[in-house]
């Protein structure tokens, strides 16, 4: 493969909330490089960071500290006004296309809506014809354009969703669960799109999903997250073929197969749950639950390490 | 204990629940919904069946049916029978009903963070159920009671008196799980525990249902969409689509056999496979019939790949090999012929 062009990066990123206990570290000093073209997986489960660090990249929450690098500009420190042109080229699809999109919008004033902002035509007609296009690309029938979201199920108005954030030709989505309110049969007509869209308009995406199955078949690469912290990073396949992280190894095993064999099988179990991100101690995080965790993993945290061509682990177990 | 308009014992030369050609509509003043069309499935004492499909599939309207949950103004079961036991629970009186909800048959709801009452401590909310089919307990006996389940479901006592938002997603199911189990109920409908829940803590409310229900012999109805669930706690699954059951067997049968109703197959081929590597994922093309306007014959052939013409003008009949049946003209027709 030759060597893609970097689009986003980040260094150190990081966001801590304030609550009345201390600081929330919700994204702990994430970096991450996302080259055109190409699908990130970030999994986790509720509560990792891993909504927040799609919207900090977008500059939705004003990161704590670090630096976010877009097309070879740092946007780190621009202005909300300076963000909007940056934004025509970073978009975002929300998970639940339930309460995402305003109800009382029809399906052409809703995709209409981010041109408007744009202010890219100004000749109704033209608006008119670019609102038509993108329901072609989206797969949504002319003869929606005048209905509400109330009229459509969920399959459609997450098609609406998908609309909006492709009308300024964007480079970058960010995903944020786009399929988990849907039906199956529904997710695979959505993911479908998704990588068609990839392929014909070359876009680049951030995936963030707490399914593995359909990170798998979407990404080239997974970040795994665990309270705000990368804690394995690799390739998709090898992620699957080699888990290595006894997080990514209890999530991989946690997943429900569709095989009449499990029917015999115990699930594995991890014990306990994730731990409060409030003033996290200085340990790996994930240590509590660890079944292989050593007096080390409870007195220091382990960095995020290369173990193999492009695997990274932050665990001391595979480290050494 | 007044459960003696009941005979329990019927339970062990029968099966437990029985359900013949329920029909239920959900009728308002501008539509009527056909939420459910010709269900009929039997349950023995310790299995548990598998109500598998999407959204509107009649899945939760079964489960409400049941118990005779169904809104009062617009649901209403126009046809068929549900036999729990020796009664039939269409003809029971509402204080013969309350005496089996909760008590006899209870329920697990899909949404935790919902289901809870958040101004009620959890050990009220348990004890509720407790009081309310045991009145003769004292206080002090309910109280030990509450402790007893919340050990079952792994809450630690001390944490009796928290509330609901003291809880995890996860600890809100067991308080839901501990309600639902505290009078030994001898069947449990559970619709879709877990799938307001992450994959780790999925994987520890199964594996707590599964020991409940070995240690009490529990018979359940597990209603979920996800496959991977269902073969990891079903003995028999039932595929829904628009209403009908459209697919039902043993789990090796829905797994395993090399026959299926082109919608069971869709669904299989339309879950992301973990071990298989495609591009691809094959979509079922286009959405389940508006149950205000069923087709006329299957209801599954407009989105068919196999659609034959008779598809479209004739409802198909079961096509029967052992306990497996699909409701399939690919099948039945084979079968006539077969014969001929």
């Amino acid at each position: 493969m030759e060597e893609r062009k970097i689009l986003l990066e980040t260094k150190e990123l990081t966001k801590y909330f304030k609550t009345k206990h201390g600081n929330l570290h919700a994204v702990d000093g994430i970096n991450l490089s996302l080259p055109q073209g190409t699908t990130l997986g970030v999994v986790g489960e509720s509560g990792c960071g891993k909504s927040t660090l799609g919207r900090t990249i977008l500059k939705l929450i004003e990161p704590t500290s670090g630096q976010i690098i877009f097309d070879g500009e740092d946007i780190t420190k621009l202005s909300p006004n300076q963000m909007k042109r940056v934004r025509a080229n970073m978009q975002i699809i929300f998970q639940d296309p339930y309460s995402s999109i305003d109800p009382r919008k029809s399906v052409a004033q809703s995709i209409a809506e981010p041109l408007e902002i744009a202010h890219i035509y100004s000749n109704k007609a033209d608006l008119n014809k670019k609102i038509k296009e993108l329901m072609d690309t989206v797969g949504l029938a002319q003869r929606l354009y005048d209905s509400y979201p109330h009229e459509l199920d969920g399959g459609r108005r997450q098609r609406i969703g998908i609309a909006r954030a492709l009308a300024l030709n964007p480079k970058l989505i960010i995903c944020d669960e786009p399929v988990s309110a849907l039906d199956v049969s529904i997710q695979a007509q959505i993911l479908n799109l998704l990588m068609d869209l990839q392929e014909s308009l070359g876009l680049t995406y951030m995936f963030i999903t707490h399914d593995l199955s359909v990170v798998k078949h979407i990404s080239d690469e997974i970040m795994v997250m665990y309270m705000g912290r990368c804690i394995e990073k690799t390739n998709s396949k090898e992620l699957f073929e080699n888990p290595t992280h006894p997080y990514t190894k209890a999530l991989l095993s946690s997943i429900p197969i569709p095989d009449s064999s499990m029917r015999k099988k115990k699930l594995e179990v991890i014990r306990g749950e994730v731990t409060s991100p409030i003033e996290p101690k200085p340990c790996c995080r994930f240590a509590a639950r660890c079944p292989y965790a050593t007096d080390k993993c409870r007195a220091q945290e382990p960095a995020l390490e290369k173990i193999s061509d492009g695997h990274f682990v932050a665990c001391f177990l595979s480290q050494e | 204990m007044s459960k003696e308009f009941i005979n329990i014992s019927a339970a062990d030369n029968g099966p437990i629940l029985e359900i013949k050609d329920l029909n239920v509509i959900y009728k308002t003043d501008v539509e009527v919904v056909h939420a459910v069309n010709g269900i009929s499935l039997s349950l023995e004492k310790g299995e548990t069946i598998g109500l598998v499909g999407e959204t509107g599939a009649g899945k939760t309207t079964t489960a409400l049916a049941i118990l005779q949950l169904l809104p009062e103004r617009t649901g209403r079961i126009t046809e068929g029978s549900i036999r729990f036991l020796d009664r039939e629970i269409t003809e029971m009186s509402e204080k013969e009903l309350e005496l089996v909800r909760g008590n006899m048959i209870s329920m697990i709801f899909q949404d935790p963070m919902t289901s809870l009452n958040p101004v009620l401590r959890i050990d009220e909310q348990i004890g509720e159920a407790v009081m309310i089919h045991n009145p003769e307990m004292s206080k002090a006996q309910i109280n030990d009671r509450v402790e007893e389940v919340l050990g079952l479901v792994g809450i630690p006592a001390s944490r009796k008196n928290e509330y609901p938002h003291q809880f995890s997603g996860g600890m809100k199911q067991r308080v839901v799980i501990a309600i639902a189990l505290s009078c030994n109920p001898m069947l449990l409908i559970a619709d879709e525990p877990t799938t307001a829940l992450d994959v780790t803590i999925q994987a520890q409310v199964l594996a707590l249902i599964e020991e409940l229900q070995e240690k009490q012999d529990t018979s359940m109805i597990m209603i979920t969409h996800d496959l991977g669930v269902v073969a990891s706690t079903c003995d028999k699954v039932g595929i829904m689509y628009a209403g009908e059951l459209v697919e039902f067997g043993t789990l090796e049968d829905i797994f395993d056999s090399e026959k299926h109703h082109p919608y069971t197959s869709g669904l299989f081929n339309a879950i992301p496979d973990l071990t298989v590597e495609t591009k691809r994922l094959n979509a079922i093309d286009g959405l389940m019939p508006d149950p205000t306007m069923l087709p006329e014959g299957c209801a599954f052939a407009p989105r068919c790949h196999e659609c034959m013409e008779i598809c479209r003008k004739q409802k198909p009949g079961y096509y029967q090999e052992g306990g497996h049946s699909i409701k399939c003209f690919l099948y039945v027709e084979q079968k006539q012929e077969e014969n001929v």
